[in-house]
């Protein structure tokens, strides 16, 4: 008995708090905009009856889709959000990469501070850590300053407000996330194996091709998902350091609730998000899964 | 294997921790700064710091902050346990798979989808937003998180010790109690900091779930980063990260303390073993 109360509180919890809510998003984004409070037309009332709900699910129309389908910005800002967090999480890979190995190799002793050196930021404000780059990348900040000084450029750079700031914002934030599954893969290696390649002859470069490498692609994969995912709809990054020129679905999302106050809309850009979210979810579900049953 | 720096780890390290931490240092360094201008050194002042405190607004969304992410800390903490031992503990049952997809993805959902869902949830049963609903959304994302924590001390935990329990008549209860929740204690407190420091941090899913009543610390700051970089957001960005560091640095000690605890007590049974 005992154990099916364990079972149904976090069960029921996540039911009515992630579940439904979801359920809801879609029903709202089916119904009509509308100024007033709160802002939309129910489209059907779960109160009037199956009869009712039948005619009124014959009238349903996907306006708020065709209508995010034929406006162009909303297309290019799913497009825009995919690139930028491919190519961010492209980037993040290379710059976690030495930095995991580097780890994995350095003496054991050591390694436990230099795992709670990456988890640091992470347990940092978010929000301050992306708010710390405005000082530095805009056009009179610390950066700028830096290199007119050296005489590396003679012209401010732009860089605050455009995709690149983006692109280092979700770099930045993002890295602990890639470093951790990688270190974890890479510190797993049996020193044997690459003794071995050694032993036989093989130069550094091809034993971290040949044996490194494929054994940290666990790791690889977990950390680009770890990465891509919530990238794709992150909002506080392209707001802050992007400016008005980066369109990203999250601050599309944020826009549309917050500024337009068109709630139907922002649920319809919701459902589209998770919809293109939903592949790379389950995938990394199953990565994580397959290789939890692999480890045991 | 040989485990040294060679110039190549060292490099990748020294590089790593410093993209990593020059900027946190600029922040901190600057919110010491007199001048008002970011890439002026004015001279050393704390009067950023002291103009804080007179800030009432701040030193309001600041206490909500914190009365928030006890609550919905210690709540996310008891159901993530729950959930982990649901993972770990109970077996195949009908609609697991949907549970475990329920709890693993609000880890990567984007926070404004699952704002979005939760207000929209709050609007529907009509439920007054505010600082408990902003506590609701709170504990059902952090939950997540503390679940995965719990679950995988869970997973490498010797299950002879509660066999043995129930086995001298213990009920289910008493043995997670007496003998599961000791020996997973650990987790289950650096589950309740992960969860305190997330809510402490987030500022979307608050910023959708809230109501007129409740600003948090981290919409407090959102407002005014977007007017620019002033010296009184590093002076209080300065506190929250000494405030976390400073909690980081004791729990990781802790956590080492126990290890070599463990590893002593290990050391001593094998040694009378022999």
């Amino acid at each position: 008995m005992r154990k099916w109360m364990v079972i149904a509180v976090p069960y029921v919890w996540m039911l009515l708090f992630f579940l439904i809510p979801f359920l809801i998003v879609f029903k709202i984004s089916l119904s009509e905009s509308e100024i007033s409070i709160p802002p939309y037309t129910p489209v059907f009332d779960l109160t009037a009856g199956w009869e009712t709900i039948k005619t009124q699910l014959g009238q349903l129309d996907f306006e708020k889709y065709h209508f995010i389908f034929s406006d162009e910005l909303y297309t290019a800002a799913y497009w825009s959000s995919i690139k930028i967090a491919a190519v961010s999480t492209f980037i993040t890979l290379l710059i976690a990469y030495p930095l995991a190995y580097g780890m994995a190799r350095a003496p054991k002793e050591w390694q436990p501070t230099l795992m709670m050196f990456v988890i640091l930021p992470f347990w940092t404000s978010f929000l301050i850590r992306v708010y710390a780059w405005i000082g530095i990348l805009k056009n009179e900040g610390l950066l700028n300053a830096l290199l007119l000084n050296l005489g590396v450029i003679s012209e401010p750079l732009t860089i605050m407000n455009t995709t690149t700031a983006v692109y280092i914002g979700i770099v930045y934030s993002y890295l602990p996330f890639m470093v951790l599954p990688l270190y974890a893969s890479l510190e797993k290696i049996d020193g044997r194996l690459l003794e071995a390649a050694e032993d036989l002859g093989s130069p550094p470069w091809k034993t971290f091709w040949q044996v490194t490498f494929p054994l940290s692609i666990p790791g690889i994969v977990a950390g680009c998902f770890l990465v891509f995912i919530p990238a794709v709809g992150e909002f506080v990054i392209p707001d802050i350091l992007g400016g008005s020129e980066t369109l990203m679905i999250g601050k599309t999302l944020w826009s549309e609730f917050f500024n337009n106050r068109d709630w139907p809309v922002a649920s319809a850009v919701a459902v589209l998000l998770l919809l293109i979210l939903i592949v790379p979810i389950v995938a990394f579900q199953w990565a994580q899964q397959r290789s939890r049953e692999a480890g045991r | 294997m040989k485990s040294r720096f060679s110039w190549f780890n060292v490099t990748a390290i020294v590089f790593g921790f410093a993209f990593l931490y020059i900027p946190i240092l600029i922040l901190v360094i600057y919110s010491f700064n007199e001048s008002k201008l970011v890439t002026v050194w004015g001279g050393f002042s704390t009067k950023w710091y002291a103009g804080l405190l007179q800030n009432e607004q701040l030193m309001d969304a600041a206490w909500t902050t914190l009365r928030v992410a006890f609550i919905s800390a210690s709540m996310a903490t008891v159901l993530g346990t729950m959930a982990a031992l649901v993972l770990v503990r109970m077996g195949r049952f009908r609609g697991r798979t949907l549970f475990s997809g329920m709890i693993f993805a609000p880890l990567v959902m984007p926070e404004v989808i699952t704002g979005l869902s939760l207000l929209l949830l709050f609007v529907a049963i009509n439920f007054d937003r505010g600082f408990w609903t902003i506590v609701l959304a709170h504990a059902t994302f952090t939950m997540c998180f503390a679940a995965v924590v719990v679950q995988a001390r869970l997973t490498d935990f010797d299950q002879s010790v509660e066999e043995a329990a129930m086995d001298l008549g213990a009920s289910p209860v008493a043995t997670f109690f007496q003998v599961t929740l000791p020996i997973i204690a650990p987790s289950v407190v650096s589950a309740w900091l992960l969860a305190f420091t997330l809510s402490l941090d987030d500022l979307v899913i608050a910023s959708f779930t809230t109501g007129p009543s409740a600003t948090t610390l981290p919409m407090k700051i959102y407002s005014q980063v977007r007017l620019g970089v002033t010296p009184e957001i590093n002076a209080i960005s300065t506190i929250m990260i000494a405030f976390v560091t400073v909690g980081v640095l004791i729990a990781s000690y802790m956590t080492r303390m126990q290890s070599t605890r463990a590893e002593k007590e290990r050391r001593a049974v094998d040694a009378g073993a022999k």
